[in-house]
């Protein structure tokens, strides 16, 4: 098996370039509203583009319902964009349909946020993580994929003599360990990790979050890691994009963004991260203020402006578009004075 | 004290760090099949297990009434039996045509079970296909399976089950078409419901996302989440089967006279029921407890299906 991965990595870097590009991605969903009254529009996602680089994790953070997980699942087109187009390894894949669409799917997975709801409860963990090879016809006997289901537990850390117990007689942590070892089943290239650690405890997060570091180095691995526990990413991922209101704001490599913040809301977010020292509690701490616009009427201009302290007349009137700053993309007009306050 | 040493051994030769309580946690509990599930609910719920008896015992006086009944059902001795109260010899009395009422429950047993059973079997798994299509397909399928269902529901279901008799004609295969023309639509709705929430759910996405297709979707993740429901409505619809069937005896297009239902008998006997009250009470004792056995015993059956519930 590992001469397998081995084989398809040397593949992939011979290709080079971006594993995923989202290209000005926009996704609304329509509310219906009552009688006579017209559909009202939730602009989840609203232009948004990036780049997933070939084994890197690239964090998503952004508080609730700024359009993270809504990006995770267009990704995996579990939703259609309404426009624009996500390409992995250069094709379309609103291009895509039947068997071809169906031969990505196995080189992208998803890992959830709520293992009690992941996992299917009348099927057992066998039948939960064979399932994806099933699909595939990976292989021609039960027993062959039965042997598959026992390395993948034993890969993830759960005995593989568990192999027909049901989800119920697992703990969180081991449910997360079983929702790992299905999206892994089929070898994928870039697996959506959406918020796989908040559900846990503090204690058994660091075990998963130490079980994905691993595997992405023996699996080599892509991660698009969507999660608002800013610890957590700084520890796991590569570069970081901020999401806000369904628009990134900052994308840069994580070191930077956490050490120097440019676009303001990311200031805010590091700044509402509790600090394990009291001394520094009390000071500094510069609280955001006001609720999140609705995203069924976002604000014109910057989606910020509302809450952002430093805003200009400019904020209000014209939205910011990305640019590049000291090695990052930020979305901000002042992004300049920002700097020199 | 063995069993936790196989766990330590276990935890060293692992890769990645294996938590020791959770392991144990799970070894206490015992690998469970269906059937061994439904046993252990046997066991400690007595009553769906005396349910379960009951059953047992109508359906097999149902199936061996010409040697379990005592006489004749049909015999008739006007002269001398003639509303005969209950005796040694005539368990339950007997009837305005002097017929033994013991034996007539037991003939009577077979026309009311199938009608209990078959009935609410077709329209239920009717009700479960055009539910689930509706609930997963959505849209066209969803609006079209719905208003129809809308239709049947809107009308009251004794009057539809009575133009199809008439139209059809009385006899035991039309009252299976009519009841299930009327019931489908019920289970329509409920299993509509199910699925609807059921598709939202992370392992129908996680599903999605791997490229299973909608119709195994439909039948391997939503259907099996569905059956508890489904066992309990089963329950509640044989009774009402059984009444239904009652009604259109009553009014001439169920069971055909001389041959005999439960529901024949409480209609007939209803008109006796302050001189001789047997009559009526026996057939609807009968009743009775057959409907509450059905109810306990599915209310057992899905508790012990309910993987939530266990422990």
């Amino acid at each position: 098996m590992t001469q397998a991965v081995l084989e398809k990595n040397g593949e992939v870097q011979a290709v080079k370039g971006d594993l995923l590009e989202v290209d000005h991605v926009v996704k609304e969903f329509k509310v219906a509203a009552g009688f006579r009254k017209s559909a009202a529009v939730v602009h989840a996602v609203s232009d948004v583009s990036f780049t997933i680089k070939e084994g890197e994790t690239l964090a998503m953070v952004g508080e609730s319902g700024c359009g993270k997980s809504t990006m995770g699942r267009l990704i995996l087109k579990l939703l259609e964009p309404t426009e624009g187009a996500i390409r992995f390894e250069g094709q379309d894949l609103d291009k895509l349909t039947g068997e071809a669409m169906r031969h990505i799917r196995k080189k992208m997975q998803i890992i959830f946020q709520d293992p009690y709801a992941s996992l299917n409860p009348r099927m057992t963990v066998f039948q939960i993580i064979a399932e994806p090879l099933v699909t595939h016809n990976m292989f021609a006997t039960k027993q062959e994929t039965e042997d598959r289901v026992r390395e993948l537990l034993k890969i993830v850390g759960i005995r593989p003599e568990f192999i027909n117990r049901y989800p119920h007689q697992f703990s969180g942590g081991q449910r997360q360990r079983i929702g790992i070892a299905r999206a892994l089943a089929l070898n994928p290239k870039l697996v959506v990790c959406d918020e796989p650690v908040s559900a846990l405890d503090v204690s058994i997060q660091a075990q998963i979050l130490n079980l994905l570091h691993d595997l992405q180095k023996d699996m080599k691995l892509t991660y698009l890691f969507i999660s608002h526990d800013l610890g957590v990413v700084r520890y796991i991922s590569d570069r970081v994009c901020v999401m806000f209101l369904g628009k990134l704001c900052e994308i840069g490599n994580t070191e930077d963004i956490f050490k120097n913040p440019i676009h303001p809301y990311t200031k805010f977010l590091l700044a509402a991260v509790p600090k394990p020292d009291p001394h520094l509690r009390r000071e500094n701490k510069s609280l955001l203020i006001g609720e999140m616009p609705s995203p069924v009427n976002p604000p014109g201009g910057c989606r910020f402006h509302t809450r952002c302290p430093y805003m200009t007349e400019r904020c209000s009137s014209e939205e910011p578009q990305m640019r590049e700053l000291q090695g990052r993309m930020v979305a901000c007009h002042n992004a300049e004075n920002l700097r020199i306050q | 004290m063995q069993e936790a040493l196989n766990v330590a051994d276990y935890v060293d030769e692992q890769k990645f760090f294996c938590p020791q309580e959770e392991d144990i946690e799970a070894e206490l509990l015992d690998d469970d099949s269906i059937w061994s599930s439904l046993k252990g609910m046997l066991k400690k719920n007595k009553l769906a297990a005396v349910s379960l008896a009951i059953i047992i015992i109508v359906i097999f006086m149902a199936v061996f009434a010409p040697w379990v009944a005592p006489y004749d059902p049909n015999f008739q001795d006007v002269e001398n039996l003639r509303f005969a109260a209950p005796s040694v010899q005539h368990w339950l009395g007997c009837d305005e045509l002097g017929r033994d009422v013991f034996s007539r429950l037991i003939f009577g047993s077979r026309v009311s079970l199938v009608i209990g059973l078959v009935p609410t079997i077709i329209a239920m798994t009717i009700g479960t296909v055009m539910g689930l299509m509706a609930g997963f397909l959505g849209k066209r399928v969803d609006f079209v399976i719905m208003r129809f269902a809308d239709i049947v529901l809107a009308f009251p279901s004794l009057l539809l089950a009575m133009v199809v008799m008439y139209t059809l004609g009385a006899s035991l295969i039309n009252i299976f078409i009519a009841l299930s023309i009327v019931k489908w639509a019920g289970t329509a709705r409920i299993v509509r419901a199910q699925t609807l929430s059921l598709k939202e759910k992370e392992f129908v996405e996680a599903a999605r996302s791997v490229g299973v297709k909608k119709w195994t979707i439909m039948t391997r993740h939503i259907l099996p989440n569905c059956i508890p429901n489904l066992i309990v409505l089963f329950s509640l619809n044989i009774p009402d089967s059984i009444m239904s069937e009652s009604s259109l005896s009553f009014l001439g297009i169920g069971a055909v006279p001389p041959s005999t239902s439960w529901g024949l008998m409480v209609y007939r006997g209803k008109q006796y029921l302050f001189n001789y009250p047997w009559l009526a009470l026996a057939p609807g004792v009968a009743i009775l407890i057959v409907v509450l056995a059905f109810n306990f015993l599915g209310d057992g059956v899905r508790d012990a299906l309910d993987p939530y519930l266990k422990d």
